[in-house]
Order: structure tokens, then sequence, then C-alpha cells
């Protein structure tokens, strides 16, 4: 297991350093920071300023070497735009995302699989259409749209819940209830189609056969094997969570990094958009370890790979 | 898009029904903002939403009247032009900043020193980089030293250039400033969370301005980055105030007269479109010739779209400049909408069947393509190039761009100098490098004389207008939404005074 652990995290590493190359290569191609920084309304020689002032004129390499230096002795650089520590910038705003993605996932999971559970176990049955439903449903519709549904519901129409900001756990319930939503439909049916795969195999006919409950048999049996590919995918969702939260964090004015992200981008914000994505894809690759790990020990077969 | 506004409709239509909330009761009004600032101090700023914090906790030496365009004496009360490069200034007497410090020459000499010092890296350097220095004459008089002639001098002092507190700023610097502001303006900042909330609230000791005391005790601004957020957050009773409402949006919203008001207002940003008469992109392409300008400029209805895209109380614009901008001689040659006379000029020029260009743009694509449409229509057959603003520019500086639609805000400066003379004077960005244009354009931007600045610059936009170096296309304007207890009346310049509303 310990040999299975290293060569997994060696290899996220090589993963996180390949990603933050090529994301500082492909930002810097997206127009001349120079302008970003200075505004639409700038003149040349605020440009002209700003470029001597940063080093842009340097080669790509050496800037990148310069970040990557500076980032692994935990100084990210101060941002462009808000002229502070990038460090500081993202601090709160990551509190609030990882906040989102927690609370989302864990929504995504509760709903999701005894949902695919039930819907597995009783095939064709009222609560497998409804969990079809609800997962085309979630597919279908778009989050922004969504979420302005339940904020016209539930903040303007019953005045219940907050419409915007993330002072108090209330301005978080819309918010989770429109990104675990998302999450969900993929969950549910990975559960159900696992599930229907494995109560079908010879194993569970034997333990059926040996006069095991059904309970027993469900979720010792059945779901222990069923949720091994539900793992990885959950951690490939809270991943994409905690970077792809734009539209939510935008429509409920959430101020947390997945926003801070997009915002990054249309900036030019070069520091802190190298940040975020170094922060986001270590992230991503720690929750694809960590899937990684409890599916080996969920299935001790897979250490062998 | 469009679906997205579709959706956005049928979502917000199941509000109508919803009560208002919203009341003055708490003499608070509450606003958003769509984007984040990048700092609350004036001089590390550049968006425009900065710039309405801004005008509320500092002011000025000068006040310019926005309906007007007179100066009037804000922090001084009198000035004098010693010579083309010097300014004199006495001060108000008895002026205090939101800390209690006074204000004196002291704060001036100090702000205009620190903000002209390069190594202070302030944000937009144009807005400073006129004034060479300031020094103190009494402790109520002052001296602003300008680096060569600079005839807008009054518009800046009106404008972006504030006092602030010299023994504050000194101790707590750009970060001190821009979480704890201090200024001397009708409003003081009780609160500040970067990118999501300030807390302003009146100033009881404000001096007697030109701005007016402020009339409502407290202001709320929060960031809300979608706009139909905000349209929900008003109908919720969670904010008053709406800014920069997209035109389908505030026509819905006019529809609820019991609940809301929306008015209207032209903003000083104009649309235009760039051609590369010079020929520094192709030498022997088209956009050099004059007639196939002139046939541009004749294919394009721009009372159409404005008609039916830009709509509010925008205008056809004949010079690239706005008309509430000092030097703007709108009275010159004018091309009609008339795509006959268009193809044959065209044909004149060599290109009976047309021909085909690269046309750029980075901004209201609808606008963009409502413009391509009237080119194709004579022949022109465009390819649509959308991209940033900062990708644009640069190209546009590597002389890569035959055409391109672009707007320019002039950073709210009601002086042509602003637009015409960032855009014709040889520069980087100058499609046309006429040297006459930019020799009347230079010294337009040189000479005190505002009867010779103003005869220098009808000459340029006469000659940019004849040689249809630019097609002038239209004011943008801003649709504000407020909620039925709150009084307002918009200016043209794009700048909301927070001192300027008042509950009914």
């Amino acid at each position: 297991m310990a040999v299975y652990i290293l060569k997994r995290l060696g290899l996220a590493l090589l993963v996180a350093l390949t990603v933050s190359f090529i994301s500082f290569s492909l930002l810097f191609m997206a127009g001349d920071p120079a302008v970003a920084i200075a505004g639409e309304n700038a003149t040349a020689v605020d440009i002209a300023r700003i470029n001597e002032r940063y080093g842009f004129d340097r080669p790509m390499i050496v800037q990148y070497g310069d970040w990557l230096g500076s980032a692994v002795t935990g100084d990210l650089g101060n941002s462009w735009y808000f002229d502070m520590s990038v460090t500081e910038l993202i601090g709160d705003r990551l509190k609030v995302t990882m906040k989102l993605g927690i609370f989302a996932i864990s929504l995504a999971l509760l709903v999701a699989i005894p949902l695919g559970v039930a819907a597995a176990a009783n095939p064709n049955s009222l609560i497998d259409r409804f969990a079809l439903f609800l997962s085309v449903v979630g597919q279908a519709i778009p989050s922004f749209w969504f979420g302005l549904i339940l904020i016209v519901v539930f903040s303007i129409n019953l005045g219940l819940l907050p419409a915007s900001g993330n002072a108090t756990w209330r301005h978080f319930v819309l918010p989770t209830v429109v990104l675990g939503y998302y999450a969900t439909p993929a969950i549910m049916r990975l559960t159900r189609a696992g599930m229907m795969e494995v109560l079908s195999s010879d194993y569970i006919r034997t333990a059926r056969a040996k006069g095991l409950g059904t309970r027993k048999v469900m979720f010792k049996h059945a779901l222990r094997n069923a949720i091994i590919p539900v793992v990885s995918l959950a951690a490939v969702q809270m991943g994409f969570m905690l970077g792809g939260s734009i539209v939510v964090e935008t429509v409920f004015a959430l101020h947390g990094a997945g926003y801070l992200a997009w915002e990054s981008i249309s900036r030019n914000d070069l520091p802190t958009m190298q940040a975020l994505i170094l922060i986001f894809s270590t992230f991503y690759i720690l929750f694809t370890f960590l899937a990684d790990v409890l599916n080996a020990w969920l299935d001790p077969r897979l250490r062998v790979g | 898009m469009k679906l997205k506004t579709l959706m956005m409709g049928s979502a917000l239509g199941l509000a109508i029904a919803a009560p208002a909330f919203a009341d003055k009761s708490d003499d608070t009004l509450r606003l958003a903002f769509l984007k984040e600032l990048e700092s609350v101090d004036n001089y590390f700023n550049s968006a425009r939403e900065g710039i309405l914090i801004s005008r509320a906790v500092w002011d000025g030496l000068l006040y310019r009247d926005p309906d007007t365009g007179e100066f009037k004496g804000n922090l001084a009360t009198e000035w004098t032009w010693i010579d083309d490069v010097t300014i004199e200034l006495k001060l108000r007497e008895g002026v205090t900043f939101h800390n209690g410090e006074p204000f004196n020459a002291d704060d001036v000499v100090y702000t205009v020193n620190y903000v002209t010092n390069p190594d202070n890296g302030i944000k937009v350097s144009a807005n400073v980089n006129w004034m060479k220095s300031a020094e103190k004459v009494d402790d109520y008089t002052v001296r602003i030293n300008l680096v060569a002639p600079f005839p807008p001098a009054e518009e800046y002092l009106a404008g972006p250039v504030v006092m602030y507190p010299n023994e504050y700023y000194e101790e707590v610097g750009p970060t001190g400033m821009a979480t704890a502001p201090i200024g001397t303006g009708p409003y003081k900042v009780d609160l500040v969370e970067p990118g999501q909330l300030y807390e302003l609230s009146k100033f009881e000791d404000y001096h007697d301005s030109p701005k007016g005391e402020a009339d409502i005790g407290k202001i709320e601004v929060k960031t809300i980055p979608d706009m139909n957020t905000q349209v929900a957050e008003l109908f919720n009773g969670g904010l008053d105030f709406l800014w920069n409402v997209p035109a389908d949006q505030a026509e819905k919203l006019a529809e609820m007269e019991d609940r809301f008001e929306v008015v209207n207002a032209q903003a000083i940003r104009i649309g235009y479109i760039t051609i590369d008469a010079a020929g520094a992109s192709d030498p022997d392409g088209p956009m050099t010739d004059k007639k196939v300008r002139q046939a541009i400029y004749h294919a394009i209805d721009r009372q159409a779209i404005v008609d039916a895209l830009v709509k509010g109380s925008s205008e056809v614009v004949n010079a690239g400049c706005a008309p509430i901008q000092f030097g703007c001689d709108q009275s010159v040659k004018t091309y009609d909408y008339d795509p006959e006379k268009a193809k044959a000029l065209l044909a004149e020029a060599g290109y009976p069947d047309g021909f085909e260009i690269d046309f750029y743009a980075y901004r209201d694509r609808p606008y963009a393509e409502a413009l391509m449409g009237f080119l194709n229509e004579v022949g022109i057959t465009t390819n649509f190039n959308y991209l940033k603003y900062a990708a644009l520019r640069e190209k546009r500086e590597k002389k890569e761009v035959p055409i391109s639609f672009q707007t320019w805000g002039s950073y709210s400066l009601a002086d042509v100098s602003a637009i015409t003379g960032e855009f014709f004077t040889g520069g980087p960005l100058d499609d046309a490098m006429d040297p006459e244009v930019i020799e009347w354009v230079k010294e337009a931007g040189s000479v005190t004389d505002r009867a010779k600045r103003e005869e220098l610059y009808s000459k340029a936009h006469a000659k940019i207008a004849e040689e249809a170096y630019w097609v002038p296309l239209w004011t943008y304007n801003v649709n504000y939404v407020l909620s039925n207890e709150l009084a307002f009346t918009p200016t043209d310049d794009e700048i909301v005074r927070f001192a300027d509303f008042s509950w009914k």
C-alpha cells in the first residue's frame, strides 16, 4: 500500500507541474497583459510604464521559472489588479468556495447514492422513474437559470432566504442546492448502474441463496463494490466544483475563488490566475489521489496496478 | 445570450406579483456594483465604479458643474494662471478631513508631489503626469507647477485629482487608504470589505462645497456581478438603485411604474469605427482609399442601430467625441445612409464587386454584427474577429487591424484632449497619421487660450470627417433604475454622485 501511495504521489506532483506550465503559457497568449492591467482607457504611456515595471519583455520561460521558484517558497506574488498579496487575496475566497463545494458534494452524495440504490433495487418502478426524471432535468437545466428560479421563489416571493452574499449559513442554502443538483445526476446514474450490475452478479445471487437479508446484501456486499467508481467520480466532481462554481458564485454574488478565477482571466491578472490554477489543480489532484487510496482500500485488487 | 435573456425574463416574470420591501425608513440607500474595485484608493483604481466612490469620499480643488460645464471652486476658492505652466490656488479655510485632520496647503503639496512621483506607480498616470510639483506659498495658498502648458488642467483638478490628508496618507499609504479611506467628501467610509461591501455615511461636518451636502444618511454598496441577481435584489428590497441596466431589462422594469422609475442619460463613452487609412496593416489595402472610407460611412445606418439596439437617449455623433466635451465640434461633414452611393464610391475606387476584410470588435457584439450587416450589404464582406480588449489593442498597436468597432469613455473627462488627443497625435493607435491633424491636435493640447483650442480642434475634426478617417457612431447611454421612494437626476458624464440622491 505504501509503494502504491508513493507512486501515486509522484505522479500527482508531475501532473501538477505540467498543468501549471501549460496554463502559464496559455495565459500569456491571451493578449497584452500590460493593457489588461492598465485598463480600457489607458494611454500608451501607461502601458509602456507597466511593461517596464513588470518585465513582460523577458522570455516567457524566464518569467515561468521566476514564478515557480517563488511559488515553491510560498510567495505567489502580488495581484496585478488588486495590487495585494495573492495569498492574502485567495485565502478568504477559497474558504467560501471550499465551504460551498463541501456542502454541495455532501448534498449530492446524500441524495444521489440512496436514490441510485433505491432505483437499482426497484427497476422500472415509480422511484426509478422519479430518479431518472430528476437526473434528466438536472442535466438539462442551466445552473444560472435554476439559481434564478430559486431566488425568485425562495427569496423574492417567499422571502425565506437571501439572494446574494455569503455572510451567514442561510446565504449558502440556495447555492448549495444549485451546485449540488448539478453534481447529482452523474453520481446517481453511476450508483444505479453499478448497483444493477453488482446485483446481477454471481456472488450476490450466492449471498441471497445463503438466506442473507436484503438490507445486508444491498449495503454490505453490493454497495461496497458498486461505490468504487462513484468515489472516483465524486472526487472529480469535487475538484470541478472548486474550480467550476463560477456560475453559481456569480449568480449568488458569493465572492469565492471560482468567481475570482473567472474575473482574473478577464482582467489578465496573471499572478492570481496562475496561483488559482496551481491551487485548483493541486486540490483536483489531491482529491483524485485520495479517491485512489480509498478505492484501493475498498478493493485490494486495485493496489496491484 | 439571447437564450439567457429569455430564460431570465421567464424567471423574473414569476416575481412580478411579489410585494416591494424597499423603503426609506432606515435612511440607507442600497446599490450594487457589477465589478470589483481593484482598490478604493482613488489613485490606484481605473474602474468607473471607483470614480463613484471617489467623488463621494474625496474632493478636488475645483468642481465642474455637470449641468453648465462651468468650473467652480471646491477645496480651492480661487485660482489664477500665473503663466502657462503655473496655477496659483487659494484654499478654502476651515475644511477638515473625516478623521479631523485640518485641510491646508501641506495636504495639496503632499498629494501632488506624491502622485506625480513615478516611483509611486499611480494607476492612470495620464491623470497626474501633466503636473510637475506643488509648492506652498502660505498655509492656504499653493502653486501647482506643470510639466508643459496643459489646457485641460481645470478639468483634471475638478475630476481625478483629489486631495488626500498628508499626515494620514504618509502613515498608512495606499494599502491603508484602500481599507480605511479618509477624505473631505460628503460621505465618509465606515466599512470596506474588499470586493464585497462598502458602507458610507454622511459626513456631518462637510464644508460648503458646490457638490452640495449629502441628503441620505447611509450608503451601502455591494458587489453583485450578475445583473439578473441585482434585479432580483431590487424586487426583494435588497437594493434601491441599479446602474448600467441593459436596455431590454430596463424596458421591462419601466413597465412597473408603481414600484420603479427608470431614468436614462447619455454617457461620455462613444462608439466609432477605426479605419486603417495610413495603410499600416496593408499599404495597398482598400482602406487607404478615401472613397472606400467614405463608402463605409455611407453604408451604415447609424440612426437605425441607435433606434433598434443602443436605444435610450443615445444620439448619432458626427465628430469622434462626446458632445459634452469641450472642443467637440459636431458641425462637421456628415455622410447620410445611402447604400447606393456607397456602392458607387466602391466602384469608383476600383472595387465594383466589393472586397473581403477582417473586421474586429471587443464589446457589444450585437452592435458589431449590425455594423457588419450594413457593410456586407454594399459588398464589403467582413470576417468577424471578436477579441478581448487587451488582445485587440495589442493587434492594433502592431498594426494588424484594418477596420474595427471601438468605444472610448475618455475617463469621464469633459475635454476632447481625452479622446482626439489620444488617437490623432501620431501615437500607436493613430490610424490616420495625418501630419496636419497631428499638428493641430498637438497644438490644441498645449495652448491655454480656450478659443484657440476650440478653433484647432474644429479644424482637426473637420479634416477627420472630410477624409473619413473614423466613422463616429453614437453616444452610449446608461439606464438607472430607482425604487419609487428615491429621487435622482442623472448627468451626462456617467458619474453617479451619491450626494445628489434624496428620498421622495
